[in-house]
């Protein structure tokens, strides 16, 4: 005799039990960084340059360089990335070209962090003599956030139902009105997700400004995009590996800090695509 | 076949027939499908649409879809966007033409008052004739209606059609339309299709009245489909 109540109620709990161990390490990782990191925090050690190798005073360059870094990066990616997926999703048509551009966008997205950073250091800082500057690394890492947003703005382009399409161009609105007018304003919100994923990770990469931005120690702000800059996670590796006697308190502040700038780019974005979402109507 | 103006030609048949592939064709959103091959040639005006602009193409022929399907705008600006696509920006002539279009729908006094509001927020009934408004906004010569009614309750549908006799004045009408009685009450002529296939082609009380083809014949009498 079989029983499928039970059969199904440990189910349930294998289900239940994926999903809490899902939770777990997410919980896990912001009790303790918030725990041990938060003492770290105050006035001085936001807005202060490193002091004593970096043993004491702020970490100020490295967030501004950060910021600098993610924008620079969404400010490439974005308008590159929107354009090609408003290109595959409207315009394009399925030959071997267009496979193969998808397959480019795939591969891309599976390179490895540290390959970017190669790339990068080949590309912008040797061959375009950019040097290691804040304009290579945020190339760089806008290069490697674009598949995110190709791939995002793809999906949310093609949600907009078929339907709108058609009503748009049977009114006599030409292909591109269509687009730029109905497509485009209820596509938004997806294309902002993507763009909040693409954000996360060009934020938090250490690999791909290891050679093509970071500063090992810059305790300054820098002047101009081909300035160097210190940067939240490289910051990181460094002051937890390759400074002796760094407070556990300072490395935790900076990992911290790194958490609730990811945190509030984040929240920045749902506030605009929740904004977006109210205006949709359908 | 030939459409003259001023009439309304009925289009009848079961699904699947190809009533509304011929009418997508008449304005070329059949075009958006690449698997679509077509063959022979479509005239207005004795020009191949083929060798036509294809946005002014679509202005001359307007549709009305077998869903309401609003735009997700507001209700003026639902009937203002073929307009604003042509590039007019003045927000006087807007209005009028939006007021216009809007009396010509039958949509004018239940709407006048809130036509900022979400299109969404009106009933099915009424999203069908603001479709119709809007379609009329960027003043067609001719209208394609592709089964207009087949979401409506009768009360609507009765809207609708007076809509539509009273359209016939100023434009052309194609109707594809499932329901053979509608086809009666409002067509001058009645295509019958079957299978892709044009089957009979006649004024509407002689298709009704003395089919030349007994598949016509089984068809409105209810034999099959």
């Amino acid at each position: 005799m079989s029983h499928p109540h039970r059969t199904q109620n440990i189910a349930f709990f294998f289900l239940l039990l994926a999903t809490l161990l899902i939770v777990v390490p997410v919980g896990l990782i912001v009790v303790i960084i918030v725990q041990k990191g938060l003492p770290a925090i105050n006035g001085q050690f936001l807005l202060d340059i490193p002091r004593q190798g970096m043993r004491a005073g702020g970490i100020f360059p490295a967030i501004v360089g950060t910021v600098y870094l993610v924008t620079g990066a969404i400010i490439f990616a974005l308008p590159i990335g929107l354009l090609a997926a408003i290109y595959l999703s409207e315009y394009s048509r399925e030959n071997m070209l267009t496979r193969l551009i998808k397959l480019a966008i795939v591969n891309l997205a599976g390179v490895p962090s540290v390959v970017y950073g190669l790339f990068g250091l080949a590309l912008f800082v040797v061959f375009f003599k950019f040097g290691a500057s804040i304009l290579s690394g945020s190339l760089t890492l806008g290069i490697m956030i674009l598949p995110i947003i190709i791939t995002a703005s793809r999906e949310a382009l093609e949600s907009v139902p078929s339907s709108f399409r058609e009503v748009s161009l049977s009114l006599g609105a030409s292909k591109w009105q269509t687009i730029r007018h109905i497509v485009l304003p209820n596509a938004i919100p997806g294309i902002l997700t993507g763009t909040i994923l693409g954000l996360g990770r060009a934020a938090g990469e250490t690999a791909p400004i290891l050679f093509t931005v970071a500063a090992f120690y810059l305790p300054r702000l820098p002047h101009s995009i081909f300035d160097q800059a210190m940067a939240l996670p490289y910051h990181l590796y460094v002051i937890s590996t390759q400074v002796p006697n760094v407070d556990e308190k300072t490395r935790y502040g900076t990992a911290f800090v790194l958490l609730a700038l990811v945190l509030v780019m984040n929240i920045i974005a749902v506030v605009i695509r929740t904004k977006f979402r109210k205006k949709k109507k359908w | 076949m030939e459409i003259w103006s001023h009439e309304i030609l009925s289009v009848i048949g079961p699904s699947n027939s190809g009533k509304t592939t011929f009418l997508r064709t008449l304005n070329r959103l059949s075009d958006l499908h690449t698997a679509f091959r077509m063959s022979g040639a479509v005239e207005m005006d004795k020009r191949d649409i083929r060798e036509m602009d294809v946005e002014i193409l679509r202005r001359k022929i307007g549709m009305v879809f077998a869903l309401p399907l609003p735009l997700p705008l507001s209700i003026f600006e639902n009937v203002a966007y073929g307009i604003r696509m042509q590039g007019v920006r003045n927000k006087h002539e807007l209005e009028q033409r939006i007021e216009e279009a809007l009396r010509q729908g039958y949509l004018w006094d239940e709407v006048k008052d809130r036509l900022d509001e979400s299109a969404f927020k009106l009933s099915g009934g009424q999203q069908q004739r603001l479709c119709i408004a809007r379609t009329l906004a960027v003043q067609p010569e001719v209208i394609l209606f592709d089964e207009p009614c087949s979401g409506l309750d009768p009360v609507s549908t009765a809207k609708v059609e007076d809509a539509m006799v009273e359209l016939k004045k100023k434009y052309t009408i194609v109707l594809v339309t499932n329901n053979v009685k509608q086809a009666a009450r409002v067509g001058d002529k009645t295509a019958f299709f079957l299978s892709g296939e044009l089957v009979e082609l006649d004024k509407t009380d002689r298709i009704f009245t003395a089919p030349q083809d007994r598949r016509t014949d089984d068809y409105i009498s209810g034999k099959f489909g």
